[in-house]
């Protein structure tokens, strides 16, 4: 195998890992911010109105 | 790669959902305590009738602020997650990063996360009257991604019509304008709520800044 292929794969995987992280921590945002489970709601309450996320 | 992106995501969106937890503690949660007692009638206030500013002292509960402060740590290594994932794809694209640039990097979260929505829709107390949540939801999730799109395209753009087109993303969710509430009349005085509000932004801005310094520090020490 070459070096520019390598790289090539090396930099392929890079940005799968890159995008599996941007992916977990949207789902994150996703269920802490968004989500509207009643247990959810009365955890996130104070934080959710501390950084303008809609509430209720 | 895999490893160094969570691992630095993790340390550096604890480290600053921690500083978030203690000024949101100390400086919002005061606020938010109070607009319940005029939500419940505790506390009552009419517009064209001034009362006496309330002299209470409020109760912290303290399981409630365990809670909030868990909470923050959450969404900050939520935060942390895009913010790493964001700095490593820069940095596969040529971008160097460095822990000065980290606070440009949190600046610019800050914008999109919370700056922009607060243009349309202001940090809100309890027993403020809201339009319809769905809707508020919607905008807001349009407006943060909108951001982020525009100033990638601002920041990394190379001629006029990268510049052009980021500017004019940025501006389309306050063109569209946010949902507005139908009538007004909530329970909370003015006074409190634009307090909360500003408070709100500041400690927001501390926290993202906080989140890219760390995030650049952690991730440069994990990916060295």
């Amino acid at each position: 195998m070459t070096t520019a292929t390598q790289t090539a794969i090396k930099s392929d995987t890079n940005l799968i890992s890159i995008a599996f992280v941007a992916f977990m921590g949207l789902s994150v945002l996703f269920i802490a911010g968004f989500a509207s489970s009643a247990t959810l709601h009365d955890t996130a309450h104070d934080m959710r109105h501390a950084i303008g996320f809609a509430c209720h | 790669m895999l490893k160094n992106l969570v691992y630095s995501a993790l340390f550096a969106g604890l480290a600053a959902g921690i500083i978030v937890a203690a000024l949101t503690i100390s400086m919002l949660v005061p606020l938010l305590l109070e607009a319940e007692l005029y939500e419940s009638g505790m506390l009552i206030h009419f517009g064209d009738v001034t009362v006496p500013t309330p002299d209470i002292e409020v109760e912290h509960d303290w399981a409630r602020n365990g809670l909030t402060a868990l909470y923050a740590c959450t969404i900050y290594i939520g935060f942390a997650f895009v913010m790493v994932a964001a700095m490593a794809f820069a940095q596969e694209k040529g971008v160097r990063i460095t822990t000065r640039s980290g606070i440009l990097w949190g600046l610019a979260g800050y914008a999109a996360f919370q700056l922009a929505p607060a243009m349309g829709i202001a940090p809100e107390l309890p027993g403020m009257i809201a339009a319809e949540i769905t809707q508020r939801q919607i905008w807001l999730v349009g407006t943060i991604i909108a951001t982020m799109v525009g100033i990638a395209a601002v920041v990394f753009g190379k001629n006029w019509t990268h510049w052009g087109v980021g500017l004019v993303i940025l501006a389309i969710p306050h063109i569209i304008g946010a949902p507005h509430p139908e009538v007004f009349g909530g329970t909370v005085p003015p006074e409190l709520a634009a307090e909360f509000a500003g408070r709100s932004l500041a400690v927001g801005a501390v926290g993202w800044i906080a989140l890219g310094v760390l995030s650049a520090y952690f991730w440069l020490q994990e990916s060295a």
